[in-house]
């Protein structure tokens, strides 16, 4: 039910949109994400049943990795 | 691939055991994840090997397996009712009720046909005007937005002939009950990486505030779950519980507000029945009075007599972290996943399933 890994979005058309995963794609419904006018081809999004429920941070996930580097040292 | 290879860099993997391995406690420390796609990762990983300090167990964090076999055996019930279409998500098709399941349904005549999402549902009922089209609707608060997404559709569309068996469970009040029963020792909390997507972290606070434990919401790549252990043994530490968000790529501390907001303007929380942990108050969801006529129990009467769990199955056990699937004498000898008697071998994020294939 629940695809563990971002996809990324390929197309937007109305309230779906194509995403990329694994090499196949797939049509996902964006009513659940609260800023869905502002997602854009090229994001990377949360998928379950169907769903997109989240966008992918970039600045949080390049902090996290920088502070995982940092505490690493 | 991108917010993933990066997460599965080895060289900082190994830096975050060694510094957990840093950690002395003259004890093992007990963590539980309620998140099947986390006892998957764990498993697949192989980390628990690693880190011979730390005892990772599994909780009810599998949609499938917590599913009650009354709740199942009503499901079977509706399958043999004239006209009727069960919509389900493919993870419910092989698992056993008291004395049968939905596949062994389907061959004898029953209608049920495996979708991918809740819409899919709804168009199933918009080609089949002539029939009820149930649907199956079962998941944690990851799920549920999704299957009031499909109510809202419906009641715009004037759908007359969906209806849906609410079977949905919240994942705090089990992990409370969990705490206040006392019967399993748990040192903290991994919490679920896509249900926290959307209630985020406040849900969680009750763990550090009453329990005094630490928690982390964390992802499910090997970095992001050593992360999550690295900052729960600091906690512990510094006696400083708190809910952490390692995952704050995905997860921020009000959740998704706009499913939140679809979720509960749907359902409203009510008594729900777990395998294994029984009846939990407010730990299921039922339809709000507005949206009574998509309740599917209005329509058909699904009283069971008896229901009965598979006889010398552990999966109750397993899911309250009693026990671990190779405590079961079931386990890998007659229940396998070519042919599972229980729930926890039946879905592919079922602790027993995980441990036989990885473990």
């Amino acid at each position: 039910m629940c695809i563990g890994v971002p996809c990324q979005i390929v197309r937007i058309h109305d309230q779906m949109a194509t995403i990329e995963i694994g090499g196949t794609q797939r049509e996902v419904c964006l009513d659940l994400l609260i800023d869905e006018s502002e997602t854009r081809v090229g994001d990377f999004v949360i998928i379950h049943a169907g769903f997109a429920i989240q966008r992918i941070n970039a600045q949080e996930a390049e902090e996290t990795l920088q502070l995982l580097k940092e505490m690493m040292e | 691939m991108k917010y993933v290879d990066e997460f599965r860099d080895a060289t900082i993997a190994q830096k975050l055991i060694n510094r957990i391995q840093r950690f002395k406690f003259n004890r093992k420390v007990r963590f539980m994840e309620v998140c099947g796609s986390h006892t998957v990762a764990i498993y697949k990983s192989g980390m628990r090997n690693l880190l011979p300090d730390i005892d990772l167990i599994s909780g009810p964090g599998c949609p499938v397996c917590v599913t009650s076999a009354l709740d199942i055996d009503r499901t079977i019930q509706l399958t043999r009712m004239p006209d009727t279409i069960l919509a389900t998500f493919g993870d419910m098709i092989r698992v056993p009720g008291s004395s049968s399941s939905l596949q062994n349904e389907i061959s004898q005549g029953a209608e049920v046909k495996v979708v991918y999402s809740s819409y899919d549902a709804l168009k199933i009922a918009e080609d089949n005007p002539g029939k009820r089209v149930v649907f199956l609707a079962v998941g944690f608060e990851t799920t549920s937005p999704t299957i009031a997404a499909a109510i809202l559709q419906a009641e715009k569309k004037g759908l007359e002939n969906f209806s849906i068996l609410s079977y949905h469970k919240l994942i705090p009040p089990a992990m409370k009950a969990l705490l206040t029963g006392e019967q399993v020792h748990i040192d903290g909390f991994i919490c679920p990486g896509h249900v926290s997507v959307i209630i985020g972290s406040k849900p969680y606070e009750f763990i550090p505030q009453q329990y005094h434990l630490p928690a982390a919401i964390t992802g499910f790549e090997p970095v992001d779950i050593l992360h999550a252990l690295f900052m729960m043994m600091a906690q512990i530490k510094e006696n400083r519980p708190a809910v952490e968000i390692p995952y704050s790529r995905a997860v921020k501390p009000e959740g998704n507000p706009m499913a939140i907001q679809r979720l509960y303007e749907v359902f409203e929380p009510s008594e729900a029945k777990w395998r294994g942990l029984g009846v939990i108050a407010d730990s299921g969801l039922k339809l709000r009075r507005r949206f009574q006529k998509y309740d599917a129990t209005q329509y058909y009467d699904l009283s069971v007599a008896e229901s009965s769990d598979p006889p010398g199955c552990e999966c109750g056990s397993i899911l309250k972290g009693l026990k671990k699937p190779s405590e079961c004498p079931l386990f890998a000898s007659v229940c396998n996943p070519s042919r599972p008697i229980g729930p926890c071998m039946v879905s592919s994020e079922g602790s027993c399933a995980a441990a036989y294939k990885y473990g």
